[in-house]
């Protein structure tokens, strides 16, 4: 029941400790070898699966959990508490799944959301490009009609840059300009269509002739993840696949990223949780001096920062998850804020371990170093700290 | 084939805050979270293994506070199918011979083919109760099982009981007693359809005068046994911690032990 308190409800609160209790055990004895490796863990994946997480963002009729939003945010946290790659794991399927819970038809989701909720399949969202990371509109992947048939095939070409999981996913929603812009400052042409409504989304299957990981990046984080460049050539999909109307990708986009924003300050929150307990429990530890460090004022009073900032970090995500479930006008600036405050929290407070733990924080004996680097994607993806303070100004100055 | 569980809950002995209050030297169940008792997360995951290959469902029975019924939902979650929840104020307190009477009313009620239990309680530890219930019921008594192998046509269960110097093989009537034990196998995780479906199965609440305990006074009042004094254990002496990869954390432990003549 979705009641709007300001407590978790008894069924929350229970799911979040399940998460947490399979994370602890499952998930967190593999952090550190998924990080070294590199290698996207299909184990954890089949974890996430088995054990129903993986159906929470989908409606029950679809065989997945129906899950609100913060309870989706919930899960992502407690996975990301221990393991920031295994907590994109959920926080991407769900950002994959949005522009089709959002605006796909019945038959759509009748063919894709029951494998996806069981975790059969992977889905990842392809937005961005090499030459259109904020500036979205500019993008420059196209789809074309093959004919003039009204339900004719799209031949899309381009490609698509810093795609989480995109290597590994099984379906992609890719954003393709299905019209030319008007107003790309210094374009040649200058036909009517305004930019926003340029772009159609489709969903491309990997299996499809012309689709293809050009290769995956080397990152400093989420190391586990993969980040991948993927080729259009010529990829014939079918009219079936398109995602709404003709035109209106960019609106799919931009409100995807309203509900999909928390999911990254779930991770954000729980990577910092994850590096406030290790540098807490070492600070009881750890002997200086005659005494355990955490008995230092200048260690304590860190700690405390840590604590506090993280705890609001948190609030203000669940408190902006509700209000998103709730159907708040200002979504926007709700997701932009906890994806702000967050990733910004996260950053600090992993950084903040690292110093607690002082020359042991900085190797990988312990996950302080790992957590660290993880933090900083949370800063950047779906939308750099500086979009969403645009978007947050944007929806505070169009007010007045 | 339907078979009831005997569940307790317990002081999340990982929580580290278990107390007795100084008063009257009870546990003080409100001072930590509650769980589930470890050996019976055993029993009841047995429970589930059997109704899986055999159909049926599991039903859990238990005697707790009033707080009891969060806990037992994690059991349903777990995949039980309903529950029986015995509390009541003048239930505070009981001992072994009450609570035997009190769980052996409440199964006496229900239609089932096995009764699992597990081998003890990780706060009160007797581990007499099951045996106690199974002789107010008139139930074969098959304890420390490592397998159980019912014979739903024959009407008969078999089961290794493990003994010091390897197991027996036990066989008798339905319905029967069986105490479980770890061999059987580790208890499952929950899954999140599991916990959201727990919600809304069928937990009974029952007050003591719900259930026909005999004419015999049981609860807190009745106990034949009270707790004059306890002490805690001393407190932890300084703690070196050996943060090395394995082969060397032994070596290090070993030549600790030996530094000291213990091995």
């Amino acid at each position: 029941m979705a009641t709007p308190t300001y407590r978790l409800t008894d069924e929350q609160a229970a799911l979040r400790d399940a998460v947490r209790v399979l994370a602890d055990d499952l998930i967190a004895p593999r952090a550190a070898e998924i990080d070294r490796t590199g290698e996207f863990p299909w184990d954890v994946k089949e974890v996430l699966a088995g054990h129903d997480i993986l159906g929470l963002p989908f409606p029950e009729q679809y065989g997945g959990l129906g899950g609100e939003l913060l309870t989706v945010c919930l899960a992502v946290e407690q996975i990301s508490r221990v393991c920031a790659t295994s907590g994109l794991i959920l926080a991407v399927q769900e950002l994959g799944a949005l522009p089709l819970i959002l605006a796909g038809s019945d038959e759509q989701k009748e063919r894709w959301f029951p494998d996806l909720a069981a975790g059969r399949t992977l889905i990842a969202f392809a937005l961005t490009e090499a030459e259109a990371g904020s500036d979205v509109a500019a993008a420059r992947t196209r789809a074309r009609r093959d004919g003039d048939a009204e339900d004719g095939d799209w031949i899309i070409d381009g490609s698509k840059r810093f795609i989480s999981q995109g290597s590994v996913a099984d379906l992609l929603v890719v954003f393709a300009a299905t019209a030319d812009s008007g107003a790309t400052p210094g374009a040649p042409d200058a036909p009517e269509t305004p930019r926003h409504q340029r772009l159609t989304a489709f969903v491309v299957e990997k299996d499809m002739p012309g689709f293809s990981v050009e290769r995956v990046e080397h990152k400093m984080g989420i190391r586990g993840s993969p980040t991948a460049e993927l080729g259009f050539r010529g990829v014939r999909v079918p009219d079936r696949n398109r995602i709404g109307g003709v035109g209106e990708g960019f609106s799919i986009a931009m409100r995807t990223l309203d509900r999909s924003r928390p999911g990254i300050a779930a991770q954000a929150v729980g990577i910092a949780q994850g590096a406030l307990e290790v540098a807490a429990a070492y600070a009881t530890e750890r002997n200086q001096f005659g005494k355990p460090i955490a008995e230092f004022q200048m260690i304590a009073a860190m700690l405390a920062d840590m604590d506090a900032q993280t705890e609001s970090a948190r609030q203000l995500l669940y408190k902006a998850a509700t209000e998103i479930d709730a159907g708040a006008p200002d979504a926007g600036r709700w997701s932009a804020m906890c994806k702000l405050v967050a990733g910004d929290t996260a950053m600090r407070v992993t950084t903040d371990a690292v110093q607690v733990l002082g020359g042991y924080g900085y190797i990988d004996e312990f996950p302080v170093e790992r957590m660290m680097r993880d933090a900083k994607i949370t800063q950047l993806y779906e939308g750099t700290q500086q979009i969403q303070r645009l978007v947050i100004a944007r929806a505070l100055t169009s007010r007045r | 084939m339907r078979i009831v569980v005997l569940v307790k809950p317990v002081p999340d002995t990982a929580s580290g805050g278990e107390r007795l209050r100084p008063d009257d030297w009870r546990l003080d169940r409100a001072a930590v979270p509650a769980v589930v008792n470890a050996n019976d997360e055993y029993a009841l995951e047995a429970a589930l293994k059997l109704t899986e290959a055999h159909g049926g469902e599991v039903h859990l029975v238990s005697m707790a506070g009033p707080a009891a019924p969060e806990t037992m939902r994690k059991a349903l979650a777990m995949g039980a199918a309903s529950g029986t929840l015995v509390t009541d104020d003048a239930l505070a307190g009981s001992d072994v011979v009450s609570t035997t009477r009190v769980l052996a009313a409440a199964v006496r009620d229900l239609e089932y083919d096995l009764l699992l239990a597990g081998a003890d309680t990780s706060d009160g530890g007797a581990g007499v109760v099951p045996a106690g219930v199974a002789a107010l019921l008139g139930l074969p008594y098959l304890s420390y099982a490592a397998k159980i192998e019912p014979n739903p046509d024959a009407g008969t269960v078999r089961v290794n009981r493990i003994t010091p110097t390897g197991y027996e093989v036990l066989e008798g009537p339905m319905p029967a007693l069986i105490v479980a034990t770890q061999a059987l196998g580790e208890p499952r995780y929950p899954s999140l359809k599991g916990i959201m479906a727990a919600r809304s199965k069928s937990l009974e609440t029952k007050a003591l005068a719900d259930v026909a305990a005999g004419d015999a006074p049981v609860g807190g009042a009745a106990a034949t046994t009270t707790v004059l004094d306890a002490t805690a254990p001393p407190p932890r002496a300084a703690t070196r911690v050996i943060r090395e990869p394995a082969d060397e954390a032994a070596r290090q432990v070993v030549a600790f032990l030996a530094e000291r003549r213990i091995i």
